[in-house]
């Protein structure tokens, strides 16, 4: 305790202007985090939209006297019969599941524009960029692509939601990489959720301070700091190789999946991953239940587990919904398990149940981002915003039941 | 006769009451006792995790260091990895790990305990309520989006100060994003340890005369000093641990340098590019996975166990 305020010779005035430079610089360092937190969120957004320059393969004018848009559904069809082949249509009929005769003339257009037309993206710019050097983008599109057309575009969009992955940047979607971080998710939690309550009613309400238990704690609090990538190399050992009869469905006479890199796989990596978090959680919440709770039902005679069944689940409830949130929130955005279990990002077929290859969301924002071009970056980033958006929709979800359900409790 | 027939009664009683304490005995409850079984499962599934983890990852690193050509001196003091090729040094990955922990800690470190500190001694309840739960939106962004954020703003910014000469993948531009994502961690951790010493000794501080910052950096910050270094600690093995930022940004192919301006990649971007093809098992590139896998593993749960060490001994001086 040497420091300066014990030496007579300090004086107060300075003392006080050191105090208040340091507090500028203690409020700076929290500052700087929120700072972070904004410039991130611009980068995503400076991503996703922005000003494109987009050349067409086919001219439109040669196509028909007018514009396409205001051409008729048996003119779009002639177009359709003269340029692209037979076989092709017949492949395009067959993958959507319709005919040609039952479509309304707006997908017929959708589909002259995708099959005939072929607008590539030439160049893409960033939405700062788009915003206030349009003139010099217009300028540097004219010298490098006469003919292109220059309008904005938001690669966030419908067709980005229901596509599914394309090696073409603007017609790629996440849709099966939706479906598979779904599935992914339900395996989890069907895996994780029992168990992980079980283990903290365990812990809270049955176990004795005996040797095993303490172990049993002890190694629940380590597993929750061990590296997402020890969980991927754990379940490449032993879920996808050791039992790969299992979880490539073989073993339940399933057909057509050769390695155990399924789903399902996938889905108990990520429960093992989230299991010590989920107890964790699950523990605090029944901790919190009164002990008076637990006694007025002992007295009334109630055994031990229908005093837990009937009374501590139900007030622990909305504490353990809002610990698994966060759990399921943590296992929608791991990446690094999911690449050694072998998620690959070239699948364009939703996965059809459990023993299906998969691709997740997460592996297409790293497939997108490791690509050099720009366009890629793209929809990366418009990727990265439907990630967050079902993130913040889960936290949303679980502090708005939580809120009821505490109401509702007497 | 009479008597007979007391006795018979006193007999009859006695059943009575007999039978009433056989009532009243805890009787064994099948269900009840299979309910606990099942919970005990329930608790032992993480043993099992970790006797998978430690079994796994033993086994295969036995296979690796089998295999002809690989010795443990060789692996922990050879600069050049090239398992293919049998080169089997591990250096220059440890090497890319700690330089990008470095930049990591650099950067979350002050930052963190600084808005630690002004969270807990200067913010007003008010704002401490809106900043809180704002810096720990940082802690809830996937890590793959952080890697997106240091190849795209991170490495453009470091090539507009620093020039050519950095890498479009490098070392610092990933540490120093990893530095950020970590920063709600040490914020939050050192957060708790300041608020739990106790109102007395800050109220002794001003009692003497001290200002707000000597009261805050010496008496609060030494007296919470082991639950900031528990945060540092388990900050460090999250930055070793870490894996889609450097798999991103820092770049694939090991590189032992000490340049912070170049490519290099880190043991857990080794794991994640080696893993992301269809590696064929039994290979040198397989096994080498688990013994790098076994080194990550032993090394951060050192540094867990530390530092919930030293949180367990600033709680027993307070509490």
């Amino acid at each position: 305790m040497s420091g300066y305020f014990s030496t007579p010779k300090s004086n107060l005035a300075m003392r006080h202007r050191v105090g208040g430079v340091w507090k500028a610089i203690f409020f700076l360092s929290t500052a700087i985090g929120l700072l972070a937190l904004a410039v991130l969120v611009i980068t995503i957004l400076d991503d996703v939209f922005g000003l494109v320059a987009v050349v067409d393969k086919v001219d439109r004018t040669t196509l028909a006297d007018r514009p396409l848009e205001d051409l008729e559904k048996d003119e779009l069809l002639a177009i359709l019969d003269k340029k692209v082949s037979v076989n092709r249509l017949r492949t395009i009929q067959r993958n959507g599941g319709f005919t040609l005769d039952e479509i309304p003339a707006g997908e017929v257009y959708e589909l002259v524009i995708a099959e005939v037309v072929k607008p590539t993206v030439e160049e893409s710019y960033p939405l700062f960029d788009s915003l206030f050097k349009r003139a010099e983008i217009e300028a540097e599109v004219a010298q490098k692509h006469p003919d292109a057309t220059i309008y904005f575009y938001s690669w966030l969009n419908q067709r980005f939601l229901t596509n599914s992955m394309s090696t073409t940047p603007q017609l790629a979607g996440v849709r099966t990489a939706l479906f598979g971080s779904l599935w992914i998710i339900v395996i989890t939690v069907a895996f994780a959720f029992p168990i992980g309550v079980g283990a903290a009613i365990y812990l809270e309400e049955y176990a004795s301070r005996s040797w095993v238990n303490r172990v049993i704690q002890t190694n629940i609090d380590n597993l929750a700091g061990v590296p997402s990538i020890v969980y991927g190399i754990l379940g490449l050992a032993i879920f996808v190789r050791t039992l790969s009869a299992l979880t490539s469905g073989k073993a339940f006479g399933v057909e057509g999946v050769e390695t155990g890199r399924t789903v399902l796989a996938a889905g108990l990596t990520m429960g093992l991953l989230v299991l010590p978090i989920l107890i964790i959680n699950a523990q605090e919440a029944v901790r919190a239940v009164p002990n008076s709770l637990r006694q007025a039902s002992y007295g009334l005679g109630a055994t031990q587990w229908q005093t837990i069944w009937h009374h501590v689940l139900p007030s622990a409830f909305p504490g353990i919904l809002t610990g698994t949130i966060l759990a399921v929130s943590r296992a929608i955005g791991e990446t690094a398990p999911l690449i050694l279990v072998g998620a690959s990002s070239l699948i364009n077929k939703d996965p059809q149940g459990i023993f299906s290859y998969f691709t997740a969301l997460p592996i297409q924002i790293y497939n997108w981002t490791s690509r050099p071009q720009a366009e890629f970056r793209n929809i990366a980033a418009a990727a990265i915003i439907v990630l967050l958006v079902v993130l913040l929709s889960l936290n949303a979800v679980a502090i708005l039941t939580r809120n009821r359900l505490t109401r509702r409790a007497p | 006769m009479e008597n007979q027939i007391v006795k018979q009664q006193v007999i009859r009683m006695e059943s009575a009451e007999q039978l009433v304490i056989h009532k009243l005995r805890k009787r064994p409850r099948l269900g009840e006792t299979f309910i606990q079984g099942f919970l005990f499962f329930c608790g032992a599934v993480s043993i099992f995790t970790t006797i998978g983890i430690v079994f796994e990852l033993g086994k295969e690193s036995l296979l690796f260091f089998q295999m002809p050509g690989v010795t443990l001196v060789e692996f922990l003091t050879k600069t050049e990895w090239q398992p293919t090729i049998g080169k089997f040094g591990v250096l220059s990955l440890i090497n890319a790990t700690l330089m990008t922990t470095l930049f990591a800690m650099l950067v979350a470190l002050p930052l963190g305990l600084g808005a630690a500190i002004y969270l807990s001694e200067y913010a007003t309840p008010r704002a401490r309520s809106i900043l809180k739960p704002v810096l720990e939106v940082l802690a809830g962004v996937p890590t793959v989006v952080y890697g997106f954020f240091a190849l795209t703003t991170m490495t453009p910014l470091l090539r507009a100060i620093f020039g050519e000469q950095v890498q479009v993948y490098n070392t610092l531009s990933a540490g120093l994003v990893m530095g950020i994502m970590i920063l709600p961690l040490v914020c939050s951790m050192s957060e708790d340890a300041l608020s739990a010493v106790p109102r007395s000794l800050r109220e002794a501080a001003y009692g003497l005369g001290a200002t707000r910052l000597e009261t805050a950096v010496q008496v609060v910050v030494p007296a919470a000093l082991s639950g900031i270094i528990a945060a540092f600690i388990l900050g460090v093995s999250r930055a070793v641990g870490e894996t889609m930022i450097v798999a991103l940004a820092a770049g694939s192919g090991p590189n032992f340098t000490f340049d912070p301006f170049q490519a290099a990649e880190t043991m857990t971007g080794y794991i994640a590019r080696i893993s992301g093809g269809d590696v064929s098992y039994d290979t040198p590139d397989y096994n080498s996975i688990f013994a790098i896998g076994l080194l990550l593993f032993t090394s951060t749960l050192l540094l867990n166990v530390i530092s919930r060490r030293l949180v367990a001994r600033f709680r027993e001086v307070y509490e």
